[in-house]
C-alpha cells in the first residue's frame, strides 16, 4: 500500500461510488469518504422492487453492513452536498461541517426524465429510482384499483410487476410498436411483448402520453394519449428513461452536457475532479460505444478503472465486451456483445432460434464476411458470462463458437437443452461446416482461459 | 396477485371452511374420545384437513404467477414472525411436548388411526405411528405446495417428488410393512450418525442375531451407506443428494418448511453457534459409538451401566428436544432448517465431506450479480450467498444443503448448482475485482 494523505471524497453511494471506495481501499490506506443524501448505507437499487413486493425487507437489500465500512475504514456521511467550492476543494453540506477533499469523484447517478406533460405534478404521479421513490410508491398505491405506467423499458416492467403484486390492474403505455423495441430486434421484442401480455399486464403499443388528468384535490384520475384515448387510473408511473443528475452543478464551472463531461480517464474539466457511473458522459466515446453508460455493471467497471488511476497508475477506460441482463417477470434476458435493434443485412447475419411455445430464444449475431461473432441475445436461457466474454474478446467466428456452444449453457440441472435446435439452424446455413463430435465441457475450456483470479479459500 | 378469479376465491373459502371443520373434528376426537367414535371423528378430521388444505393451496399457488410466488412473505403476519407465526409455533411446539412427554393426552388421536396402523403394520397404533402419519401427510400436502410454487423449474419438481417419495416410501410405508411381517422397524433412508444407534453394538448384534438374512442386510446397508455410499455420493453430488433429496427432516423442511425459509438467521453470530454445536454433536456420537464398541469387546467392563443410559439422555436432548420441539416447532420463527443447521450430526459429517472432498459447488455467473439479496434471504441455512456472488466467487460451504432455491430466486440467473473438477474449485471469475476480506474466520 502506498502512503499518501490524499483524501478521496466520493459523492454518491450507488454501485459506482462504493465499488470505487472498495477498490481504493484494496490499494491504499489513505482516507476515503462517501457522502450520500439518499441513504446512510449502500443498498442494491435493482432490488427496490422486491422490498415493495414483500420478498425482502429493506435491510435485506443492503449488501454490506455498517461494520464492513468501519472495518475498511471508509467514512460514510449521510448528508446532501449543496454546493462545491472547486477552488478551495471544499464541499458544503446541508447539515454537517464542510468537507475538504484532495480528489473528488462524482458518482451522483441519474433521475427520471419527465417530458413536461400537462398534469405531471398531480399526486400519484411518480418515477422509481431512489429509496424515497420506493417509500412514496408504497404510500401512494395502497388499495388502488388501476395504474398506468408510461414507458416500455426495464424500469417500466419492474413497476408493472410491483403493482401487479398488489392486485392492481396495470396498463403500460409503450411508444414503440413492441415492448423494449428500442433495444431488441423485432423477434425478441415480440416474444417479450407477448410474455408480458400473457402475464396479465395490458400494453398500449405505439402510444404516447399527451396529458395526465386529475381532480380538484390534485389527485391523478387518468391519462390521455396523443390519439385521444383515455385510461382511468389512480397512479401513473413514469419510466421514460433517466438523465444524469447535473442540476446541482449548474452554478459551477464544470463542463456538462447531458451528463458531466469526462475523458477516457474519467477526468472532468476541473483538475482532480472525476465522474463515474450514470452521471458521467464521455466527451468522445469510443467507436460503437455510447456516450452515456447507465448500467449497474458499467458503473462498477468505471469504478474499477478509476481506482487504478487514483492510486498512481493512470489507466484508460476500456470496457471490453458489453453485457447486460434483466428480467421481464419470470423471463430472464441476457445479452453479450453487440446485438442492435436492427442491422444491415448485407453486413451481419444471425442464427435465431425460438421455442415454439415457451418463452425462450437464442440469437447469435455475426459478421457476414468474416463470420466473426458480434453478439448474443438470450431470452429464458442462461449462458456462461466468462465463456461468452472470451469468445467476444478473442474475436471468435461463428464456426468456433458453435464448436464450444454446449459448454456455454448455464441453465439449471435437468433443464431442457436447446443447443441441438440451434445447431440445426447452423447446419442449414453452413452445410459444409461440421461440429466435432467430441464433447467440450466448460471445465476443459476454463483451463484455457487466461485466468488471473487467485484462488481464495473461504469459510 | 393478479386479478383473482371469483371461482378461485369461492373455492378457497370453501377450503378454509373444510380445514377449520377438520381441525375441530380432531379436537373433538382428542378431548371426547370416550364418548364418541374416535375413528369416525378422527379419520374424518384428517380427511377434511387434507382436503381443505389442498383446496386452499392449489388455487392459491396456481392463481399466482411464478414470478409472484414470494409476494408479501415479509409483509404477511404468518410468515414474518407475527402473531399468527407465534401461534403456530406454540401449537407445533405444544404438539411435540405432548408427543414426547405426555403421549396419553393424544390417546383419542392414536385410537383414531388404529385401522390405518392395523392395515399397514398389522400392529396396534401408538403415538409414533400417529406422528409418522401426520409427518408424512405434511410432507405430501406441502409437497403439493412446493411443486406448484416451483412449477417452472424441472430441478425443483424432480427434487420435491424425490423427498415426497422417500418420506412416503422409505420412512413410512416400508418400516410399517417390516413390522407387519414381524421384522424390526428399520428406516432405509436414515443412517449413522443421524440414526446413531443403527451402528451401536446393541442394535447390530440384535439385528444379526434376530433378523436372519434381512437383519444382516440391514446392518450391511447401514454400514455401507454410512462409510462408503455417503462419501462417494457426496464426492460426486455434494451434500444435497441426502439433505435435499432423501432425508425426511430435509423433506419436511423443503415442503412444510418452505414458507419459512427466509427466517433463518444470516448473522455471523448464528454461524458461530452453528459450528459450536454441530461439530461437537458429531464428535460426541463418534466417540460414543467407538466407546460402545470397545466396551462390547471388553465384555461390558469399560462402561458398565452407562451405555444404556446414553441412548436415553442423548435421545432426550438431541432426538426429542432439538430435532422435534425446536427443529420443527420453531419453523415459523427461526426458519425451516434449525435442526439441520445447528444439530444434525449427519449434516456435520456430510458438510465436512462437501467442503473438503466434493465436486459440488454453486457457480456464480461472471460479473452478473446485482447484489439484490434474494439468494441470501431465501437461503434456509443462513448462508450469505450474496457475499460470494457479488464478488464472482463460487459458493462452497459445509452447511449448504444444495436445495437450489438461491439459484431459483436469483432475478438474473447468476447461480448454478453444479459438479465439476475439484481442481480450481474455488476459482472465481476474472470479470470482477474482489475483496480478500473473509466473512468467516
Amino acid at each position: 500500500m502506498q502512503q499518501n494523505e490524499e483524501h478521496v471524497v466520493i459523492i454518491g453511494n450507488g454501485i459506482a461510488g462504493i465499488t470505487l471506495a472498495q477498490r481504493l481501499r484494496a490499494r491504499t490506506a489513505s482516507p476515503v469518504t462517501i457522502i450520500s443524501d439518499e441513504a446512510a448505507n449502500h443498498f442494491s437499487r435493482p432490488a427496490l422492487m422486491y422490498v415493495y413486493m414483500g420478498h425482502m425487507r429493506y435491510q435485506d437489500i443492503v449488501p454490506y453492513p455498517e461494520s464492513y465500512w468501519q472495518e475498511k475504514q471508509i467514512s460514510l456521511i449521510h448528508d446532501r452536498v449543496v454546493s462545491i467550492d472547486f477552488e478551495n476543494r471544499t464541499l458544503n453540506l446541508r447539515q454537517g461541517q464542510p468537507v475538504k477533499y484532495s480528489k473528488l469523484v462524482l458518482a451522483v447517478g441519474s433521475s427520471a426524465v419527465y417530458y413536461n406533460w400537462p398534469g405531471q405534478n398531480y399526486k400519484g404521479v411518480q418515477s422509481l429510482i431512489t429509496l424515497q421513490d420506493l417509500e412514496l410508491m408504497q404510500q401512494q398505491t395502497i388499495g388502488l384499483k388501476e395504474a398506468v405506467i408510461v414507458g416500455g423499458g426495464l424500469i417500466g416492467i419492474e413497476m408493472a410487476e410491483m403493482l401487479q403484486s398488489k392486485g392492481i390492474a396495470v396498463t403500460v403505455v409503450v411508444r414503440e410498436s413492441l415492448y423494449w423495441r428500442s433495444n431488441l430486434p423485432t423477434a425478441e421484442a415480440s416474444l417479450v411483448t407477448e410474455h408480458i401480455q400473457n402475464c396479465g399486464i395490458k400494453l398500449l403499443l405505439s402510444s404516447e402520453l399527451k396529458e395526465i388528468t386529475g381532480d380538484e384535490k390534485g389527485n391523478v384520475t387518468g391519462i390521455r394519449l396523443t390519439d385521444g384515448r383515455e385510461v382511468r387510473c389512480q397512479f401513473v408511473g413514469i419510466a421514460t428513461g433517466v438523465k444524469p443528475n447535473t442540476a446541482f452543478l449548474e452554478q459551477s464551472d464544470i463542463e456538462t452536457d447531458k451528463g458531466i463531461l469526462i475523458n477516457h480517464y474519467f477526468e472532468t474539466s476541473i483538475p482532480d475532479v472525476y465522474a463515474i457511473g450514470d452521471c458521467a458522459q464521455f466527451k468522445e466515446p469510443a467507436p460503437g460505444e455510447p456516450a452515456l453508460e447507465q448500467l449497474w455493471y458499467t458503473g462498477r467497471q468505471h469504478a474499477e478503472t478509476l481506482a487504478e488511476t487514483l492510486t498512481g497508475k493512470r489507466k484508460r477506460y476500456e470496457r471490453g465486451p458489453w453485457f447486460n441482463s434483466a428480467k421481464f417477470l419470470n423471463m430472464e434476458y441476457q445479452t453479450y456483445g453487440f446485438v442492435p435493434r436492427a442491422w444491415d443485412e448485407q453486413q451481419y447475419d444471425s442464427l435465431y432460434w425460438q421455442h415454439s411455445t415457451a418463452c425462450k430464444a437464442i440469437r447469435i449475431l455475426y459478421e457476414q464476411q468474416t463470420g466473426q461473432l458480434k453478439g448474443i441475445n438470450l431470452l429464458g436461457i442462461r449462458y456462461r458470462h466468462d465463456l461468452c466474454h472470451t469468445w467476444l474478446q478473442q474475436k471468435y467466428t461463428i464456426h468456433q463458437v458453435m464448436q464450444e456452444l454446449k459448454a456455454a449453457n448455464f441453465d439449471p440441472e435437468f433443464a431442457k437443452r436447446y443447443e441441438p435446435a440451434l445447431l440445426e439452424q447452423y447446419y442449414f446455413k453452413f452445410p459444409d461446416h461440421s461440429i466435432e463430435k467430441k464433447e467440450t465441457t466448460w471445465w476443459k475450456l476454463r483451463k484455457l482461459i487466461p485466468s488471473i483470479s487467485k484462488t481464495t479459500e473461504n469459510c | 396477485m393478479t386479478k383473482p378469479n371469483k371461482l378461485y376465491l369461492y373455492f378457497r373459502s370453501a377450503g378454509y371452511t373444510i380445514l377449520v371443520i377438520g381441525l375441530l373434528c380432531l379436537m373433538v376426537t382428542s378431548l371426547l374420545f370416550h364418548s364418541i367414535s374416535p375413528q369416525l371423528w378422527g379419520l374424518s378430521g384428517i380427511a377434511l384437513v387434507t382436503l381443505g388444505s389442498l383446496m386452499v393451496i392449489v388455487p392459491d399457488r396456481l392463481q399466482q404467477h411464478v414470478a409472484h410466488q414470494n409476494n408479501e412473505l415479509w409483509q404477511n403476519n404468518a410468515t414474518s414472525r407475527g402473531t399468527w407465526a407465534w401461534l403456530l409455533g406454540v401449537v407445533l411446539t405444544g404438539f411435540y411436548v405432548l408427543l414426547y412427554w405426555f403421549p396419553e393426552t393424544l390417546q383419542g388421536l392414536i385410537l383414531a388411526v388404529e385401522p390405518l396402523s392395523q392395515l399397514l403394520r398389522n400392529k396396534p397404533s401408538d403415538q409414533w405411528f400417529l406422528y409418522g402419519l401426520f409427518y408424512t401427510l405434511a410432507v405430501i400436502i406441502m409437497g403439493v405446495y412446493a411443486l406448484l410454487k416451483y412449477r417452472n423449474s424441472r430441478y425443483h419438481l424432480i427434487r420435491t417428488a424425490s423427498v415426497i417419495f422417500f418420506q412416503l416410501g422409505f420412512a413410512f410405508i416400508l418400516p410399517g410393512l417390516l413390522l407387519a411381517f414381524n421384522q424390526r422397524e428399520y428406516y432405509f433412508s436414515y443412517f449413522w450418525p443421524l440414526k446413531y444407534d443403527y451402528l451401536f453394538p446393541g442394535t447390530v448384534s440384535y439385528l444379526v442375531d434376530n433378523g436372519a438374512a434381512l437383519g444382516v442386510f440391514m446392518v450391511f446397508w447401514g454400514a455401507v451407506f454410512s462409510f462408503l455410499a455417503t462419501p462417494v455420493l457426496t464426492y460426486f453430488y455434494g451434500k444435497r443428494w441426502y439433505c435435499s433429496w432423501v432425508c425426511g427432516c430435509g423433506g419436511l423442511a423443503e415442503t412444510a418448511g418452505d414458507p419459512y425459509r427466509h427466517l433463518s438467521d444470516k448473522s455471523k453470530k448464528a454461524w458461530q453457534w452453528e459450528v459450536a454445536i454441530i461439530y461437537p454433536v458429531l464428535g460426541f456420537i463418534i466417540i460414543t459409538t467407538g466407546l460402545l464398541w470397545l466396551n462390547s469387546y471388553m465384555g461390558g467392563s469399560l462402561l458398565g451401566r452407562f451405555s444404556s443410559g446414553f441412548s436415553r439422555s442423548y435421545g432426550f436432548f438431541i432426538g426429542s428436544l432439538f430435532s422435534g420441539v425446536v427443529g420443527v416447532g420453531f419453523y415459523p420463527l427461526m426458519g425451516n432448517r434449525v435442526w439441520c443447521r445447528y444439530g444434525c450430526p449427519m449434516a456435520a459429517y456430510l458438510g465436512l465431506l462437501q467442503k473438503h472432498l466434493s465436486r459440488f459447488r454453486i457457480t456464480t455467473n461472471g460479473g452478473q450479480c446485482i447484489s439484490c439479496g434474494n439468494c441470501s434471504t431465501y437461503c434456509e441455512m443462513g448462508i450469505d450467498v450474496r457475499w460470494y456472488a457479488q464478488q464472482g466467487e463460487p459458493i462452497i460451504r459445509a452447511s449448504c444443503v444444495g436445495c437450489g432455491i438461491c439459484a431459483h430466486v436469483c432475478p438474473r440467473g447468476v447461480l448454478k448448482l453444479e459438479n465439476g473438477p475439484t481442481e480450481g474449485r474455488y476459482q472465481g471469475t476474472t470479470l470482477i475485482q474482489r475483496d480478500d476480506l473473509k466473512i468467516l474466520n
